[in-house]
């Protein structure tokens, strides 16, 4: 015990030592837990050499727990952060509030107009750039090349819907455990319904009309949400009303999916040899449409951002100007490998012969981040932005509660008539009680 | 004479830690009462006006609130009895000579040393998934369909994993009471032949009603108040509890009055359960 | 002790515990299995027990990543500290309500332990706001307070419950020896208090521990302790099975040891009244 005791006090000693101030400034910086930023933690000493002054404290969380925290510091004004990591959902609805600093200080050689035009358009109110990308993404259908050409069939280049369906079917094999899709189920804002949001896009539903009312009464709802509960009964995998992306990853990669409809990102690691079992048979496809002149994919940017009122915001922008300029674009290449850059921010990383021989689904990537259009996600008029969620402070909590609605229809609880009437009737009262719905 | 020296004293020392808890509950109660008067988002700061008990009807009116409700109940309950029935068993079992007994106990309660977090994310993804799960494995050697526990039995799922972490709390309470029995008094009923059915009736369990109503009560504040499992799982559609949808109006939607509302909601509950606990079983923590 | 029944009874016994404890430990067993796999391996099916190309490097990366004895060193602050604080207040408080009992004690145990009832969400936004204001936020001191108030009540039971086992006369008889009342508690009462004040304090350094609402979202960096830890390894985009198992283990790791260590004071310590 008294050796326990001194080794405590020991710690101690440690702690209190290492954490007294310094005189330089000190970024606090919030980011999430995925692969492409702990990577750039890696890399801090290339920008704390170009910047002695500047000291950087890293705070990596899970994506939840981080919107959380940061959402209530945000709005709190605690000044815990000094740089935030956030997404096109949040910068639209802060920059509105006033929360971020228009980013106008990122030097001369950032060249803002190499981003690509989506992520810029989603990350801008009235012109003017809130938030730095620093990847982006969207959606595509990645699938096995070998249980295609098993099936007969061959994947275009931009598939239909039924084309999908069709092939999932084809490629079930239950008995080995082979299904010919994986798809998003479990509930979430972020996680079934991302998925479910996009897709409806491309099946002509929109979650409000112009005076926000709720649209789960249309038809073109009920076509998305039956098509989709169909098609995991007939070719899914058990278990699909709980998989979110990372479920569906490990299932893809230990090779149990014909076909995942999801993020672009996960390119880079289904092809991974380390991680995936079916590295060598991946094939990448457009997300899917019905002829109706959206496709279902989305888009997302991981973004850094500076909050108003910040007392270093000088030095925050030198960072953010940093981790999404070109520069660092080639410093993790060099480092790394061209595979492993922050992919989805810069034309000019499309054009690089180097990157798009690294990168097999590079064009892919790239066709489904130009296609999709944040600013007019569907086929008739919404009061929105957003492909795959709604940009209102109301919406986490909304597309959650949809989000469970849906997942208990997939997972047999209740009808796909039930499951709609009841996503009206909750959205109708969510709607109501802010104000939307007078 | 001396008493009223002593009960100065006994008021002077029970004081400081009263008045901090007083503090404690007042202080964050009085603005959360505060704030479940007032329409009052996070992310729509500067807008904040009276809007009465506008809050408190839209809680209770909720389709999810009652369905949270039984949830909770269901939890604590379900919870409650496998810990007391377990626990019970595993003391006795315990209380035997067996080799090897500090490490078989160690085993045994490992699980309350256990993060709720960890132990939700190593349990959904490495136990019950239902495919790539251990327990899905398993019922595939043997020739049955695996469960799709999440999907299938939502709540039961938490109420595994919830008990698993609680059933070793209970367990090392009740062995140390079953310890403190007199090793005479064991040996007496050995000597006499009483079968163990009628010992453990008249001997042993009289003497865990106290220690039984101990882990009922903490166990009861504990389980109130869940959370990580239902949220790290992504049950909280079907098995949501009070907690869960207070978080939902509170980090979801931002609504601080609707979570105010929510969190005073659910102290009210908590306290008439509390009340109704004490009145049950507090006979046995008299004297 | 040694009886003609007990060879066979034993044997039995011990099987069964053993197969029930070893049941009980297995998902922690588990992980820590699961943390010497390669991520393609973590959810293979069949799963991999023993046989599999053992490798550590889940915790290079971890080690690499995160500063883990920052980590450490502030669950260790934090969850001592704040027990410590506790011990403080609850041990008058405890001794009071044991050997000078009120008409009120039984109520005010009661509304002591109710205090616990708040779900912690409801409560975030004015704590953070006062935290924000008294200039708390992700400092140890401020979760120290928190995690003292959240743990008080359940001190106070404990010690109360272990303090009423100790016979009144034994005092009486020191006061008639005209022992002051510091004498008293020192000489007379702290020694036969100390099982059931260790015990208490284990139980709480646990609770403290494995606390993971208040503590996660009252800091940031400075301050933030293991439970911070693992929300940084917890469902990122890509796999991180093998990687979170590495991170856990390493996060019960020294609860784990401190309950190995302990265990003996946990068991004769949490009687709640059942000596009698």
């Amino acid at each position: 015990m008294k050796a326990f005791l001194t080794g405590i006090l020991g710690a101690v000693t440690v702690a209190a030592l290492s954490t007294s101030a310094l005189a330089e400034t000190r970024l606090t910086i919030a980011t999430v837990n995925n692969g492409d930023m702990v990577r750039m933690q890696g890399m801090t000493e290339d920008f704390t050499k170009a910047n002695p002054d500047i000291t950087l404290e890293w705070v990596t969380l899970e994506e939840n727990v981080l919107r959380q925290k940061v959402t209530t510091d945000i709005a709190t004004k605690g000044g815990q952060f000094d740089v935030l990591t956030i997404g096109t959902y949040e910068v639209p609805i802060w920059a509105k509030k006033g929360w971020l600093v228009p980013l106008d200080g990122l030097g001369a050689d950032y060249d803002v107009d190499d981003l690509l035009p989506a992520i810029r358009g989603g990350l801008s109110l009235e012109g003017k750039l809130y938030a730095a990308p620093f990847y982006g993404e969207s959606s595509m259908v990645m699938y096995r090349t070998d249980l295609m050409e098993k099936a007969g069939l061959k994947m275009p280049d931009a598939p239909s819907w039924e084309f999908i369906a069709d092939a999932a079917k084809k490629m079930t094999d239950k008995a080995s455990e082979t299904y010919g899709v994986c798809l998003r189920g479990k509930a979430g804002w972020g996680e079934n319904m991302a998925f479910l949001t996009a897709t409806s896009n491309s099946f002509g539903a929109r979650w409000f009309d112009e005076s926000w009312k709720p649209q789960f009464d249309q038809p073109e709802w009920k076509n998305t949400l039956t098509f989709y509960l169909n098609l995991l009964k007939d070719a899914g995998p058990p278990g699909a009303s709980s998989n979110g992306f990372n479920e569906n990853l490990a299932l893809f990669n230990s090779g149990k999916c014909g076909m995942w409809i999801d993020a672009t990102v996960a390119a880079s690691f289904v092809t991974n040899p380390k991680d995936s079992k079916v590295a060598d048979k991946v094939g990448f496809a457009l997300a899917p449409d019905n002829g109706l002149g959206k496709r279902g994919n989305w888009l997302w940017a991981w973004s850094l951002a500076v909050p108003a009122g910040s007392q270093k915001a000088e030095a925050a922008q030198k960072f953010v100007a940093w981790a999404t300029s070109k520069h660092y674009i080639d410093l993790v290449a060099a480092k790394e490998g061209w595979a492993n850059v922050p992919p989805g921010t810069r034309t000019s990383l499309y054009k690089n012969p180097e990157y798009l021989k690294a990168a097999p689904f590079a064009q892919m990537t790239l066709s489904s981040i130009n296609s999709a259009d944040p600013t007019k996600p569907t086929v008739k008029p919404v009061p929105y932005v957003g492909v795959q969620f709604v940009a209102i402070p109301e919406f986490q909590g909304i597309g959650t509660m949809v989000g469970q609605i849906f997942s208990a229809a997939l997972a047999g609880e209740k009808s796909a008539d039930d499951a709609l009437a009841e996503a009206q009737s909750a959205t109708t009262r969510e709607m109501t009680k802010a104000g939307y719905i007078k | 004479m001396a008493t009223q020296q002593t009960r100065l004293l006994g008021k002077l020392a029970v004081a400081p830690s009263v008045i901090v808890l007083f503090l404690w509950m007042i202080v964050p109660l009085a603005l959360t009462i505060y704030f479940s008067l007032l329409r009052y988002n996070l992310l729509d700061p500067g807008n904040e006006s009276f809007v009465g008990f506008f809050n408190y009807e839209y809680f209770l009116s909720d389709p999810a609130f009652f369905a949270a409700i039984g949830n909770s109940l269901k939890l604590v309950f379900a919870v409650l009895a496998i810990s007391i029935v377990g626990g019970t068993l595993l003391a006795l079992l315990l209380d035997q000579a067996i080799v090897g007994r500090n490490i078989v106990r160690l085993m045994v309660i490992a699980p309350f040393f256990i993060m709720p977090t960890v132990s939700a994310l190593v349990w959904k993804n490495m136990f019950m998934h239902p495919v790539s799960g251990l327990f899905a494995w398993l019922m595939k050697s043997v020739g049955l369909e695996p469960i799709d526990w999440f999907a299938q039995y939502p709540l039961t799922a938490v109420i595994i994993m919830v008990a698993w972490q609680w059933l070793p709390f209970a367990t090392l309470i009740l062995l140390t009471a079953i310890q403190s029995l007199d090793e005479e008094q064991k040996e007496a009923a050995e000597m006499d032949g009483t079968p163990p059915i009628s010992y453990f009736y008249y001997i042993v369990l009289p003497h865990l009603a106290r220690p039984i109503t101990v882990v009922i009560l903490i166990e009861t504040i504990f389980l109130l108040n869940v959370f990580a499992e239902i949220y790290v799982t992504g049950s909280g559609g079907p098995a949501g509890n009070l907690p869960y949808l207070v978080y939902f109006q509170g980090l979801l939607n931002f609504d601080v009055g609707g979570a105010s509302a929510g969190g005073i909601v659910a102290v009210v509950l908590a306290n008439i359960v509390a009340f109704f606990l004490i009145r049950m079983i507090g006979r046995n923590l008299e004297g | 002790m040694a009886r003609a029944v007990s060879v066979r009874r034993r044997t039995i016994a011990t099987a069964a515990a053993w197969l029930i404890g070893f049941l009980i430990f297995f998902p922690i067993l588990w992980t820590i299995i699961t943390s010497f796999k390669t991520e393609l391996e973590a959810f293979s099916t069949p799963p991999k027990f023993l046989f599999f190309e053992w490798t550590t490097e889940n915790y290079g990366i971890v080690q690499e990543r995160s500063n883990y004895l920052r980590f450490v060193s502030n669950s260790l602050i934090l969850s001592i500290g704040s027990t410590l604080v506790a011990l403080l207040f609850a041990i008058p408080a405890a001794w009071a309500m044991a050997f000078a009992p009120a008409k009120r004690t039984k109520d005010l145990l009661m509304w002591m332990l109710s205090t616990k009832m708040m779900p912690p969400v409801g409560a975030l936004i004015p704590v953070y706001l006062i935290f924000r204001d008294m200039g708390l936020l992700d400092s140890r001191g401020g979760l120290i307070a928190v995690l003292f108030l959240m743990n008080l009540p359940i001190i106070v039971w404990m010690l109360y419950t272990y303090f009423k086992e100790i016979p009144g006369e034994i005092l009486e008889a020191a006061r008639m020896d005209g022992a002051s009342l510091w004498k008293e508690l020192v000489y007379v009462l702290a020694p036969m208090a100390v099982p059931g004040i260790a015990s208490t304090l284990l139980l709480n350094v646990i609770l403290a521990w494995n606390e993971a609402f208040w503590t996660l979202n009252l800091t940031t960096s400075a301050a933030a302790p293991l439970t911070a830890f693992i929300a940084s390894y917890s469902s990122p985009e890509g796999l991180f099975w093998a990687k979170l198992s590495a991170a856990s283990t390493m996060a019960i790791a020294p609860i784990l040891v401190l309950g190995w260590f302990a265990q003996k004071q946990l068991v004769r310590g949490l009687t709640f009244g059942a000596v009698k």
